[in-house]
């Protein structure tokens, strides 16, 4: 398994999430993915965007005012 | 045993999109979901600028239908190529600077590079004949399975009983009796549809989701184009207009003015890419300048940035310019009464 970060910040939603959708398609199922954002829809978007493909969010935190999201790919 | 056919469906995050997926679902056909960000989508980003919109749900539409169908959804970032569809209409402009019917062709034809690629069948719209003035008449409708490419691939299963029969219908991949013959404006057959299928809570934008179809996003838009000489736009340009109040004092500069605290966060961003202008002791905008701005006219930027702040009453108000390059500068000013800005100067 391994780990990767996505630099999503100053994008506004939907651009963080076509991001992490885009970065997802290259991670093998079980690789956990950070996406650091500062759109507060983010927040929102990237957990619904997970929930319909099939991935899980394992955290989301705030950090000096950006938002850290960690996603944990599913099944393809 | 027959073969699942699979369709992909243009999913906007209205009501349309919902129920044409929905429809398809009922027969069996496995159904993921498109949705296109042009840059000038209604839906996203902007909810969460403004905070005077904070009772609506901080959500994306079109991912809020995806889940409510348990589809997938693909969202597909068309800025660039988007360019040439709006700079270049084939079919012209609606009532705005919104050119639907291109919009829709190429929308379309995406979906339909999108399916080649992805191994589906056909393609679904929420498309109703006679329901939109542009894109969605009879022969508006055959024009954008033509341009398209899209042909008899393209099933609208919310009119497709009005329509001649496409190839999925044709091949059995689904029962054109259990596709429905929808036409004109009246929402009435959709809200009815909804509420048979259980669906309650759904987006219905009022001047649809894109910001094109608005008569002063438009207005802005070809300001911009009047004021740089050229038709043509960043991605950063269509974001600023949907953003704060727009005042052009002089052709070569206009200002962008956050009008509360969520836009002069929005605008904060842009600080490092625009002279930019805010009052040193009071609340107020912050000020953007976009264009070529002399001394004389950041002065007249700095009243009127006054004029927006808590110390317009005052008699004179410290004002900071910070200029793209170089120190910030502190401008002493008596701010500009309301009487005095003309209205033309309102984008």
């Amino acid at each position: 398994m391994s780990h990767y970060t996505l630099d999503a910040r100053r994008l506004l939603c939907p651009l963080p999430v076509i991001r992490t959708q885009n970065k997802v398609k290259e991670l093998a199922p079980g690789d956990t993915l950070a996406v650091i954002c500062t759109d507060p829809g983010a927040q929102a978007d990237i957990p619904a965007w997970c929930r319909v493909h099939g991935h899980t969010v394992l955290e989301i935190r705030e950090q000096d005012h950006e938002l850290i999201i960690l996603i944990q790919a599913g099944a393809a | 045993m027959n073969k699942q056919r699979k369709a992909i469906a243009l999913i906007s995050g209205g009501l349309d999109s919902m129920l044409a997926a929905k429809v398809i679902q009922e027969q069996g056909v496995h159904v993921e979901g498109i949705n296109f960000y042009t840059g000038f989508c209604v839906e996203g980003h902007t909810h969460a600028i403004r905070k005077q919109n904070s009772a609506r749900p901080k959500r994306n539409n079109a991912l809020w239908v995806a889940e409510q169908l348990g589809i997938k959804l693909h969202i597909i970032d068309v800025v660039d190529e988007y360019k040439d569809v709006l700079l270049n209409p084939k079919f012209g402009y609606g009532a705005n600077m919104n050119p639907c019917l291109d919009c829709k062709c190429f929308m379309v034809g995406k979906a339909r590079e999108w399916i080649e690629q992805n191994g589906f069948d056909f393609i679904i719209t929420g498309e109703v004949i006679g329901q939109r003035p542009m894109s969605q008449r009879r022969d508006a409708m055959a024009i954008v399975a033509r341009e398209s490419g899209g042909n008899d691939l393209l099933l609208r299963p919310l009119c497709a009983r009005n329509l001649e029969p496409s190839l999925p219908e044709r091949a059995g991949w689904v029962d054109r009796e259990r596709l429905l013959g929808f036409n004109g404006r009246s929402r009435k057959p959709q809200m009815a549809l909804a509420s048979q299928y259980g669906l309650t809570d759904f987006a219905q934008p009022a001047g649809g989701c894109c910001f094109l179809t608005d008569a002063s996003y438009s207005h802005k838009l070809v300001d911009l184009w009047t004021a740089r000489q050229q038709r043509d736009y960043e991605l950063d340009d269509i974001m600023l207009l949907k953003v704060g109040r727009h005042l052009r004092p002089r052709p070569h500069f206009k200002l962008i003015i956050g009008r509360e605290e969520g836009e002069n966060k929005f605008l904060e961003g842009y600080r490092k890419q625009f002279t930019h202008l805010y009052a040193e002791h009071h609340t107020g905008p912050l000020v953007l300048i976009d264009g070529m701005a002399n001394d004389a006219d950041l002065r007249l930027a700095a009243r009127l940035t006054a004029r927006f702040g808590k110390g317009r009453d005052l008699d004179e108000v410290p004002i900071i310019i910070q200029h793209r390059h170089g120190p910030p500068q502190t401008v002493v000013v008596t701010p500009m009464p309301e009487a005095d800005i003309p209205r033309e100067w309102y984008l």
